[in-house]
């Protein structure tokens, strides 16, 4: 489609809100844009399909995730933005809604929101938990109708305090699409008391994702992590400057043989996607002017905290072809050996990735990601996960999996589907919880079969939202994704199976 | 002391093991279903648990994927080509299956081992679990005596039909059992179980006494349990047993025809109405924590 065809598509949409036509547009001219100069063995993989560069856009002006220290800027106010230090809570609440406008994202929202129990509990002063619940329940209501972006990630823990409270009750309370949250988990300060009310949270609303967080905080330095969007792991005061993926379905179907797939095929398209990654961060960071930003002026961020993030997809039909081509039958998720196959080729990617030096890195390499998917993925599964419809029952489901953790820094995610029962059971949920960190798993979801909110990949969507969305439009722009991904996938008629899918906004 | 050696490799007829359940105890269990059952329940779930194999081959022809073959005598059931279609379990004249294994102590042990970090305990149930004793004690006794599962519960869900000297031998080493109380007058019970009460009645008071009755089950079958009155309260008799026992949690389950085969297939299913009121019943008595079907 011509560029004035698509502009006349997305205008004349009558779904879309003047906000979600603003941004189609603005991608559809940057993407009128020459792309970076790439080698012609970078290019080939592109329209091979094997790599991917996630629709980012052909130029990127801005960093895909961005993680600001909301502390200093607490601490510190902003003179760019003219706001003072806060005083008092509904000071801190206010300086947070401002700032949150001006933090940039590949979804052109804030992806990250911080720790919010932490930046907020220096400010509550002589307030009772009712006056707190109040506050926080506006807010909450707040980032879900002005900013209606699921990939918009909170994060709190791992100690337990009041506002860490206040916002699993408010959470299971509104049971709201935005934002994500993610609990951080430490068995040496978490108490049990506070995963459960978190497991009691997953039963009811899907949320949240509990996160190892001794395991991160090792791969991370000591200014922190974050947990962003829809599943990252990344510095905090940087972030991600960019993404790109490879399809190892891809890479294993050119395959004559494992041999081949693990001494040729494999090194080469990891080299092209490091290119891929090389040029895209080289016009960011050199070209963009982003980096002038005030957010860099005022030490919320720095660029030497950005970091790529080399995804992957895929892994169960890579593991299942090369065992097909191998002449075995075991399938992956199901056999000892299949599964222990994709451990090798994680091992594999994880020491490539190690090695290979990158120039706009923290840490001078990009970081290892299980990617969740797009939209648009048909017939291949998110990052390592076992295909869905043919998961074991979940205790085998994570012993199947675990072994891929240690090798995916910048973020890995398996989501458990867990029959309603489980709701008369919590007890078994923080079991599994607290199992799947025990085997060094990164992080730990699960949607309960009969939710109306359910994860799509890493965010969440309702089930009803997107069946009204194809007749009235939905204010929530994930809606649009997931309504993309369960008509492609057929979520729905599953229950509520978990897609992967993360995405390119709508199909333009 | 027992020993995982000297006790290890007895082994049981299983039907099925899971390694996830959150419906058979506090929270994750690893549970094994053995064979075989010496109760007659009309409304059984899982009637082709009831008997046990004799191998007379009347399943072998009706399998559609060559699963079942003949060999010396034996019926020999090959998993990988099984495509669990069950027409095997409808063709069997005594309720059993050709479709169970053998697991000896140390296999289980091995499988708690490899789900260690994601299970809260072990449930073992049936068939009815008890009549395979000598390796459930086995089994717990092994449990308790490795430092590395000891941190596993150890619970039976059992009909109760077990005498006093088999519960003598078990209780050292269970944490706790789950029973079903079928029906309330002997006849009920009867007509519903295919045995009389006696038994189950002394195993609840047993367990009760000891600590270790860990969940007391009553199945309502529309039209024939006995639980309530005409008046719709809790059956005087009942009322004075359950006094005896002391708090204990009890769960309603209602017939469903789920699995059930035979002359149950015509009974009327309980509706969570009914069980409400059940529920009601024995709440206002000072009865439970009284918990619902799931569904």
């Amino acid at each position: 489609m011509s560029l004035t065809a698509s502009c006349q598509r997305i205008v004349r949409d009558p779904l879309l809100s003047p906000a979600q036509k603003s941004h189609a547009l603005a991608l559809a001219a940057e993407n009128a844009l020459p792309y970076p100069a790439l080698p012609a063995e970078v290019a080939e993989a592109m329209a091979q399909g094997v790599l991917c560069d996630m629709f980012e856009g052909h130029v990127p002006y801005k960093p895909r995730y961005v993680l600001p220290d909301y502390e200093k800027f607490l601490r510190q106010g902003s003179p760019w933005l003219e706001l003072a230090p806060p005083r008092d809570f509904d000071e801190a609440l206010d300086a947070l809604r401002i700032l949150y406008h001006h933090v940039p994202s590949v979804t052109g929202m804030p992806v990250w929101l911080g720790r919010l129990d932490h930046l907020l509990l220096p400010f509550v002063g002589e307030l009772d938990d009712e006056a707190l619940h109040r506050k926080l329940k506006g807010f909450w209501i707040y980032l879900d109708r002005v900013l209606p972006d699921a990939f918009m990630h909170v994060n709190i823990g791992p100690d337990d305090n009041r506002i860490c409270r206040l916002i699993l009750r408010i959470d299971g309370e509104l049971k709201q699409v935005a934002p994500n949250l993610s609990l951080f988990h430490d068995p040496a300060s978490t108490p049990d008391s506070l995963l459960m009310q978190g497991v009691q949270n997953i039963a009811l609303c899907g949320k949240p994702h509990i996160v190892n967080y001794p395991i991160h905080r090792e791969t991370f330095d000591e200014r922190g992590f974050g947990i962003v969007s829809c599943y990252n792991a990344l510095p905090l005061g940087g972030g991600a400057n960019t993404l790109v993926r490879l399809s190892l379905k891809g890479m294993a179907e050119q395959s004559a043989d494992l041999e081949e797939f693990m001494t040729r095929w494999l090194p080469h398209y990891c080299e092209q996607a490091s290119r891929l990654i090389e040029a895209r961060a080289a016009f960011l960071h050199e070209e963009s002017g982003f980096f002038a930003s005030f957010l860099v002026e005022e030490g919320l961020i720095e660029e030497g905290r950005f970091v790529p993030m080399f995804g992957i997809h895929g892994m169960a039909e890579a593991v299942n072809l090369l065992m097909d081509k191998e002449g075995l039958a075991g399938r992956y998720g199901h056999d000892e050996e299949a599964n222990q196959l994709g451990h090798r080729i994680s091992a594999r990617l994880s020491a490539w990735v190690t090695a290979r030096p990158q120039p706009h890195a923290w840490g001078g390499r990009a970081l290892l990601h299980s990617q969740g998917g797009l939209s648009l993925d048909k017939g291949v599964t998110p990052g390592v996960r076992i295909p869905y419809g043919e998961e074991p029952d979940p205790a085998s489901h994570l012993l199947a999996l675990a072994p891929h953790h240690g090798y995916y820094h910048s973020g890995i995610s398996e989501i458990l589907t867990l029959d309603p029962t489980i709701r008369q059971n919590p007890q078994a949920l923080l079991q599994l919880c607290k199992g799947a960190f025990a085997l060094g798993m990164r992080e730990f979801s699960a949607n309960v079969a009969d939710s109306d909110l359910v994860r799509v990949t890493g965010y969440m969507i309702r089930k009803s939202d997107v069946a009204r969305f194809a007749a009235e439009g939905s204010r929530l722009q994930t809606t649009c994704l997931g309504a993309e991904a369960s008509e492609l996938t057929g979520i729905r008629q599953r229950a509520p199976r978990v897609l992967g899918l993360e995405a390119s906004l709508c199909d333009y | 002391m027992t020993t995982e050696d000297d006790k290890g490799g007895r082994t049981a007829t299983v039907s099925r093991w899971l390694p996830f359940s959150c419906v058979d105890g506090p929270g994750n269990r690893l549970v094994l279903f053995l064979q075989g059952c010496n109760f007659r329940c009309p409304g059984c779930h899982n009637p082709h648990t009831i008997g046990l194999c004799d191998h007379c081959g009347d399943c072998v022809p009706g399998c559609p994927s060559g699963a079942l073959t003949p060999i010396d005598g034996s019926v020999r059931w090959q998993a990988s080509l099984c495509t669990h279609c069950d027409r095997c379990l409808d063709a069997c004249p005594r309720s059993a299956s050709p479709k169970t294994h053998q697991m000896s102590v140390a296999e289980v042990l091995a499988l708690l081992r490899r789900y260690g970090p994601l299970l809260t305990g072990i449930t073992v149930s049936g068939g009815e679990a008890t009549t395979q004793l000598p390796f459930v004690v086995a089994l717990f006794a092994a449990i308790k005596a490795a430092p590395d599962l000891t941190h596993l519960s150890c619970l039976l869900d059992s009909n109760g039909s077990l005498g006093e000297t088999g519960w003598q031998r078990l209780l050292p080493v269970l944490d706790g059992a789950m029973i079903d109380l079928k029906g309330w007058r002997e006849s009920v019970h009867h007509s519903l179980t295919g045995q009389g009460r006696e038994r189950v009645l002394a195993s609840l008071q047993l367990l009760a006494r000891a600590g270790k009755l860990a969940e007391l089950r009553l199945l309502q079958v529309p039209g024939r349990s006995d639980f309530l009155d005409v008046g719709g309260e809790l059956d005087a008799g009942l009322a004075a047993f359950l006094q005896t026992l002391g708090p204990v949690p009890i769960r309603l389950n209602g017939f469903r025809h789920h699995g059930v085969r035979g002359e149950a297939m015509g009974w009327q299913e309980a509706a969570m109405e009914e069980l409400d009121r059940l529920s009601n019943a024995l709440k206002v008595k000072g009865f439970g924590p009284v918990s619902l079907p799931p569904l």
